[in-house]
């Protein structure tokens, strides 16, 4: 399987910049999923990426090999699309073998081929129906069966599962997760969905407005994000965001807000000679909270009114609020709180992340 | 009771003008002709005073060599216009189904002699055929070639009609084949193209057959159209050399207004109905099976 190298690649529609110059590397085998907001270039550069749209300048490489100017069929690639793309016409069997019937693979070998995938997709009773005959899910399947066929070195996956309802998206993410463990394939993956994103990909490149944002496993990107975008993209519910000053107190360093005071971990003065002002963005998880009443409670305390309180049964989501802010508790705990009251809950100084209010980036 | 009933009656209270255009205008006309059909009948005369001779003028008709001549004339000329303008109308929608400049302008253009009357269409294409002083002859001498005798021989003449109505009526079938084209899924396209589909195998394996259902009725629309047409050859040619134009409508106007018999006329205007009336039937019928096919499957399909 190839590496992809993606050099300072460039798209341009007209005046338009939507991608600016970027490098990007998929190692051999890897399952890569690109993530972000709608409109962050992702599509667009797995589009590239399959040559569907032309690249403005730059090269993208598989091993030493430009593939730039290639054609799509001759970049040894498959691709599964957003809204499926299958043939309308054709049935579900003649829809899996297109690709191998254009490049006159004796038939004995295309039912075999076929007959397999779709075993493996549990789609062999649907091989003599049009696309039109089945529900989503199961033409999602076949659009997953019609790219594996072809055997292609990668494979391209553009927002699969976007289009099936929540249950049944759990359940092909499942399906898709194991089969990445089958199958050695360079795989890239675009999606919208951080949930998707950390199940699935070995790394997680996550974009926003056409720039690559951090890339890394889903775990380096939820405990040490680059910047605000990321911490707030990844993980959910999202990060809470509070503006607040740094100060120094008694010694030790702290951030300080209406309403709010908390202590930072004794090293962390280290790490404020990149700060461009005292000014910065304080970053908590909803589970980096706990009631100050829990018997291992450590931290500085802040306290919440409770607007809302949600019992999804072995979490409560508080949904409370600090000076005219929003803050998102997540607890274990199956506790009763009353709207309105005020909590007193701590935050111990290694969940709260901070970011320099100007560059957004994450001390 | 009473607003259930009025409920009930509105939507036919909305259809009424129009059934009664329909009846006016063509029910009535047609049960006039048929019955005309039967009758031996000069224009000097009122219907009433003319015979009834039943189905002979059908029979006549069936013996007449003219009257067959002309039937093979209208097949023939309706066979090739409507092939040559679908495959020169999808060709054109395949090259121009792209974004560039200028695109639109173009199109309107393409679909100019769609918009001109149709006797204009015939006194142009006259005066082009002209044998002296016509465009082309002159500019067949102009390069040094024999001019050709495009309305005078009766080799050619059927040929010159059927160019000129080609170059009428292929943009009718552009525009249709143009917005079917652009109406296809583009991500099933794009699917091809990762699978191997080059520009031809595209246009064979994807676009066709997703485009067919619109070709075929805009071929049947043409095909119908195509019996009708009179005007255009009139004008050029008026049926001439000898029968060699002479399609089924420009004879059934000579026979009611130069022979001076209406009943033949009526007759002869009759088979062409129903020969319309059997084409449409069997595409409907086509229609259906295939659909009435796909559901069985369907259904059998969901029953496993």
């Amino acid at each position: 399987m190839p590496r992809i190298r993606f050099d300072s690649v460039e798209k341009r529609y007209g005046q338009t910049q939507v991608l600016p110059p970027f490098d990007l590397t998929f190692e051999d085998g890897e399952f890569t999923v690109l993530v972000g907001p709608s409109g962050c270039g992702k599509s667009t550069t797995l589009r590239m990426l399959a040559g569907l749209e032309e690249v403005t300048s730059g090269e993208i490489w598989f091993d030493d090999r430009p593939i730039t100017r290639l054609e799509p069929k001759d970049r040894d690639i498959a691709m599964v699309f957003q809204d499926y793309a299958l043939y309308p016409h054709m049935n579900i069997a003649k829809n899996m073998s297109f690709a191998l019937r254009l490049q006159r693979v004796p038939k004995a070998e295309i039912d075999a081929k076929v007959d397999r995938v779709a075993r493996m997709l549990g789609i062999e009773t649907l091989l003599q129906r049009k696309p039109g005959e089945l529900s989503g899910g199961q033409r999602q399947r076949v659009a997953m069966g019609r790219a594996l066929v072809r055997d292609a070195s990668t494979f391209l996956f553009d927002e699969p599962l976007s289009n099936l309802d929540a249950k049944l998206r759990g359940k092909m993410r499942t399906e898709l997760a194991e089969m990445r463990n089958t199958l050695d394939k360079n795989m890239v993956y675009v999606t919208h969905d951080q949930v998707e994103a950390m199940t699935l990909g070995d790394r997680i490149v996550v974009m926003a407005n056409g720039l690559v944002q951090q890339q890394g496993s889903a775990e380096e990107l939820f405990k040490a994000p680059a910047n605000a975008f990321v911490a707030g993209f990844i993980g959910s519910p999202t990060m809470n965001f509070l503006n607040a000053d740094l100060v120094e107190d008694n010694g030790t360093l702290a951030v300080r807000g209406p309403g709010f005071t908390l202590d930072l971990p004794p090293d962390f003065g280290a790490r404020t000679r990149a700060l461009s002002g005292p000014e910065v963005i304080v970053g908590i998880r909803p589970a980096g909270f706990q009631l100050a009443s829990d018997r291992d409670a450590r931290g500085s305390t802040i306290d919440l009114s409770i607007k809302v309180s949600e019992y999804l049964g072995n979490q409560t989501i508080l949904v409370t609020m600090c000076g005219d802010h929003d803050i998102v508790v997540e607890l274990d705990s199956a506790a009763r709180f009353q709207r309105g009251t005020t909590t007193t809950f701590v935050v111990a100084p290694d969940h709260i992340m901070v970011f320099d209010k100007k560059t957004e980036l994450r001390l | 009771m009473a607003t259930a009933r009025v409920k009930r009656m509105t939507p036919y209270m909305f259809l009424a003008p129009a059934a009664a255009i329909m009846i006016v205008g063509l029910l009535y006309p047609i049960g006039y002709m048929v019955y005309a059909s039967f009758l031996d009948w000069n224009p000097s005369q009122r219907i009433g005073e003319a015979d009834w001779v039943g189905l002979r003028n059908y029979v006549t008709l069936l013996h007449d060599a003219s009257f067959r001549e002309s039937v093979g004339v209208t097949l023939t000329f309706s066979a090739i216009v409507v092939s040559v303008e679908l495959m020169l109308g999808v060709g054109l929608a395949l090259l121009l189904d792209r974004n560039i400049r200028g695109m639109s302008a173009l199109r309107t253009l393409f679909i100019l002699p769609m918009m001109i009357a149709p006797i204009v269409v015939g006194l142009m294409w006259r005066y082009m055929y002209h044998p002296s002083v016509g465009i082309l002859n002159q500019t067949l001498k102009s390069w040094g070639l024999e001019p050709v005798p495009w309305l005078s021989d009766s080799g050619w003449a059927l040929t010159s009609i059927i160019i000129a109505d080609v170059w009428q009526w292929t943009p009718f079938i552009f525009i249709l084949a143009l917005a079917a084209l652009q109406s296809l899924p583009r991500s099933a396209l794009e699917a091809a193209r990762i699978d191997g589909a080059s520009g031809w195998q595209q246009i064979i394996h994807i676009k066709l057959p997703l485009m067919m259902p619109v070709l075929i009725v805009t071929g049947l629309l043409r095909l119908i159209d195509s019996f009708k047409v009179l005007e255009v050859i009139l004008v050029m040619t008026n049926g001439g050399p000898g029968l060699s134009t002479e399609i089924l409508s420009l004879r059934i106007s000579r026979t009611a207004s130069e022979f001076r018999e209406l009943g033949q006329a009526a007759a002869m205007s009759n088979y062409l109905l129903l020969i319309l009336l059997t084409l449409t039937i069997v595409m409907f019928v086509y229609n259906k099976v295939v659909e009435s096919r796909a559901q069985a499957i369907r259904q059998q399909a969901e029953e496993v």
